[in-house]
């Protein structure tokens, strides 16, 4: 079946809310178009950790493995990219060790899912735990880095008015993070390596009898997952603020994985509720920033998290997620 | 060249307490059906599961063609030609026929799955082999007897000549069963061997070319269909000779004890149970035939407290009776003999004694106040493990190291010594072996014979026409028909089982 009609059938009335609030946005520009750029580029900046972490919880999920370590994932790459590009300067290599320290955090929890076969919860606890303990532990105040990534204009398209802004004035990384999106879309439904993985979060028996090795496909996949969070981390620390703080995902990982739920656990739709959350930040933040509204700041801070709790409990029983997700897979 | 495709020689495996194939031989000619018959734990789906790569033998040797193999998973025992329809169906349910059809052995071009060429295939080979499915189906929307051509044409793809099917027949309707001896007939014109497990004697008789019968992990014997017969095949399964004619006289129908009317269950607002109505009798038993997951087990759940219909009424004795209210329906003489045995019937770690109470602990002579009596309940365990010959090292053994046949019985004794008016029996013979299938048809026979009003819901159409004296057929959620049993025959019942209408069922029959 076209994947692409798929997604139209079942998910119209999401895309007809999109439909309506970009209209909204060109009518909201005609009257402000600085305020609107601002919002929008800055949407776009509060989407990519989630849709990263997104990403990385739905290749887990669909292979059958439950990730809530993202958070922690994310955290501890943070740190080290931080680190490296303390010592080293170089931004290149930060983004790599980063990206690493997200790929031993997946390796680990395949390893605690799959051969140890520990609660799945209870091993995204362990990761999350293990992050904020490590980070807390040795950060120290006082560090400076040595410059982040910084926007790169694309000639001709940076010039659309509201478009450009957005997304044609960016640092690398989130163009990265844009290709990625419809990368891991085209793995996940155009090739044989998204096929096997989608049985077996499925059914993973029945990927067995056919051939498939249900246990080396989760490690694979969980760990590969496990960059993308590290990359989302790499992200915070070397491209959106430039510096380490201590807790600065600020439950980024937690509202991916509701991006994720949202998104239907597919790549392109996840990157839709990603922005839908980071337009929620952005919005936040320059409502406070404007004073347009005499609500005290702390409720409107509050914006994004609200969201998280309405999308989940609206959409969370009706969507349909892998069936053996969170299923130690146990051969005969 | 070797005369076999197969050969499996010596092969045995021992597991913790038993030896599941002792010195077992077995071997398949090309384009031959060869039926392996034998009660549960017999060692088919062991021997099946070492010759598909699944467990290693610790001792025998496997040929393909001869040649001897190490078959060490699936993967191999694909290589090997070997192709294994399983009972549970091994399809992804959210996957269409062609995306099953390719998953573990993709075509692709480039980078990508050609899903257009799986679907070519789908239809080359639903042609060649006369199995007709849509490649763009959703498996999950289909019917199980479809599900199950798209696992042989899984095998297929993979260029089996060795086919397992693993009790193929046990979810299919007559007319369903009909289709797949079609096709594996079939099959066997195009050269390819297929193992037929079983414990259904008529379609052994029916199709198979030779037939081997297992006992507790040895083959008793190999024989063909024109030298045996049913009894001679049950005689050889179980050891030793069986009735399998349910003996049972005419019933004598009294007042009506139990009556349903417009039930209405609901899951997800879908109905399930969608306004079923019916009376059951005094000393007759109704059975409800059906394709399982037509809301029979729903049905069941309502009747016996244990879920709350959308709507409806259920009478017991003329009396109006609360739902989801088991222990009101007991104390007014229910007996409920569950589906699931395991999960619904007992509890697994308790003892023989405290299940057979499970109904009654906090009455006397078991309970005295606050205070259970542990003598009443053992004298009691003792009495029924007797009269009910329930095969238990003691009566405070956990009833899940008995087998599933004295577990059984465990249920029945302790539903049948109760002062009981309605019996609902829900598959009380699943799973069981022919002697203690023998057992649990003779005591509801008896139940009915003492004015019990017994309701009898099965899969098993050969059960429900050989015990019930009236018979409702289940589709969809509907009784979509009733007849008396004496004038009941398969075809019809089949027909409507399958959703066909009175009157294209009268139809074939004329």
């Amino acid at each position: 079946m076209n994947p692409w009609r798929t997604l139209w059938q079942n998910n119209r009335g999401k895309l007809i809310a999109a439909a309506v609030l970009v209209v909204a946005v060109f009518a909201a520009y005609a009257r402000n178009p600085q305020i609107v750029e601002a919002v929008l580029a800055s949407s776009l900046r509060q989407s990519i950790p989630l849709v990263l972490g997104a990403l990385c919880g739905l290749i887990g999920e669909r292979s059958g493995i439950i990730n809530i370590g993202i958070e922690g994932q994310m955290l501890l790459a943070a740190f080290v990219a931080f680190l490296v590009n303390v010592r080293t300067g170089n931004l290149l290599l930060a983004t790599v060790s980063g990206v690493l320290v997200g790929a031993v955090l997946g390796f680990f929890l395949a390893f605690m899912s799959v051969s140890l076969r520990i609660d799945q919860i209870i091993g995204g606890t362990v990761i999350n735990m293990l992050a904020f303990g490590l980070t807390g532990y040795f950060y120290q105040v006082g560090l400076v880095t040595k410059g982040k990534f910084t926007p790169i204009a694309i000639p001709g398209l940076a010039d659309i008015p509201v478009l450009g802004a957005m997304f044609f004035r960016n640092p690398p990384l989130t163009y990265l993070t844009l290709v990625l999106i419809f990368v891991v879309q085209f793995l996940l439904y155009y090739t044989p390596w998204g096929l096997r993985t989608r049985a077996v979060g499925e059914h993973p028996r029945a990927a067995d009898t056919v051939g498939i090795d249900v246990y080396k496909m989760r490690y694979m996949n969980v760990t590969l997952a496990g960059m993308l969070a590290g990359l989302a981390g790499a992200y915070l620390t070397l491209e959106a603020v430039g510096s380490f703080e201590r807790g600065m995902t600020n439950g980024r990982g937690f509202v991916a994985l509701a991006v994720m739920i949202f998104g239907r656990w597919n790549p392109i739709l996840s990157w839709g509720a990603a922005l839908l959350f980071g337009f929620a930040t952005a919005l936040q933040t320059q409502l406070q920033f404007m004073r347009a509204v005499r609500i005290p700041h702390q409720f409107i801070g509050m914006l994004p998290y609200l969201l998280t709790i309405i999308v989940l409990a609206g959409v969370g029983g009706r969507t349909r997620p892998p069936a053996a997700v969170g299923q130690p897979y146990v051969k005969e | 060249m070797s005369e076999f495709v197969l050969e499996a020689r010596g092969i045995t495996k021992r597991f913790p307490g038993v030896v599941a194939n002792d010195h077992v031989d077995f071997n398949l000619r090309p384009g031959e059906i060869h039926a392996l018959l034998g009660e549960n734990g017999a060692g088919k789906s062991t021997l099946m599961n070492i010759i598909y790569g699944l467990y290693q033998p610790d001792e025998g040797e496997i040929l393909i063609n001869g040649q001897p193999v190490t078959i060490r998973g699936p993967h191999d025992a694909i290589r090997q030609g070997i192709g294994m329809v399983h009972q549970h169906f091994m399809l992804i349910p959210v996957f269409t026929v062609a995306e099953n059809l390719v998953l573990g052995a993709e075509i692709t071009r480039g980078p990508m799955l050609d899903l257009e060429q799986a679907r070519a295939v789908v239809r080359r080979l639903s042609d060649e082999y006369g199995l007709h499915v849509d490649p763009d189906a959703r498996v999950e929307d289909l019917p199980v007897g479809v599900q199950q051509r798209v696992e042989i044409l899984k095998a297929l793809y993979r260029e089996a000549r060795i086919l397992i099917l693993d009790e193929p027949t046990a979810v299919l309707t007559p007319q369903e069963v009909e289709d797949l001896f079609r096709i594996m007939r079939g099959l066997t014109e195009r050269g390819v061997g297929i193992i037929f497990i079983t414990h259904k004697l008529k379609e052994v008789l029916a199709i198979a070319d030779r037939i081997t019968v297992m006992r507790r992990g040895k083959v008793v014997g190999t024989t063909t269909p024109e030298q045996t017969d049913e009894r001679g095949l049950a005689a050889m399964m179980v050891g030793r000779e069986v009735v399998l004619e349910v003996e049972k006289g005419p019933a004598h129908p009294g007042e009506v004890v139990l009556e349903v009317r417009d039930l209405v269950v609901e899951e997800h607002g879908v109905p399930v149970v969608n306004g079923v109505s019916l009376q059951v009798r005094a000393g007759e038993i109704l059975g409800i035939a059906g394709v399982q997951g037509n809301g029979q087990t729903e049905l069941a759940e309502a009747l016996t407290g244990l879920r709350r219909p959308d709507r409806g009424t259920l009478i017991l004795n003329g009396q109006e009776m609360p739902f989801e209210d088991a222990r009101i329906l007991i104390e007014n003489g229910l007996a409920h003999i569950p589906e699931d045995r395991q999960k619904h019937g007992l509890v697994m770690p308790f003892s023989v004694a405290d299940n057979l109470v499970l109904c009654t602990y906090y009455k006397p002579p078991f309970a005295k106040g606050l205070q259970r009596q542990p003598q009443a309940i053992l004298e009691n365990a003792e009495r029924l493990i007797e009269q009910f010959d329930v095969r238990t090292s003691g009566p405070l053994a956990p009833v899940a190291t008995l087998s599933g046949g004295n577990q059984q019985k465990v249920i029945v004794a302790r539903e049948f010594s109760r002062p009981v008016r309605f019996l609902l029996a829900n598959q009380p013979t699943r799973g069981l072996d022919v002697g203690s299938i023998e057992y649990i048809h003779k005591r509801i026979i008896e139940m009915r014979d003492q004015g019990v009003a017994v309701l009898l819901i099965s899969a098993e159409l050969d059960e429900i026409m050989s015990l019930a004296d009236r018979i409702a057929v289940m589709y969809e959620g509907q009784i979509v028909a009733e007849v008396d049993a004496a004038e009941a025959d398969k075809t019809t019942l089949g027909i409507w089982m399958a959703g066909g209408e009175k009157e294209s069922a009268a139809a074939t029959l004329a």
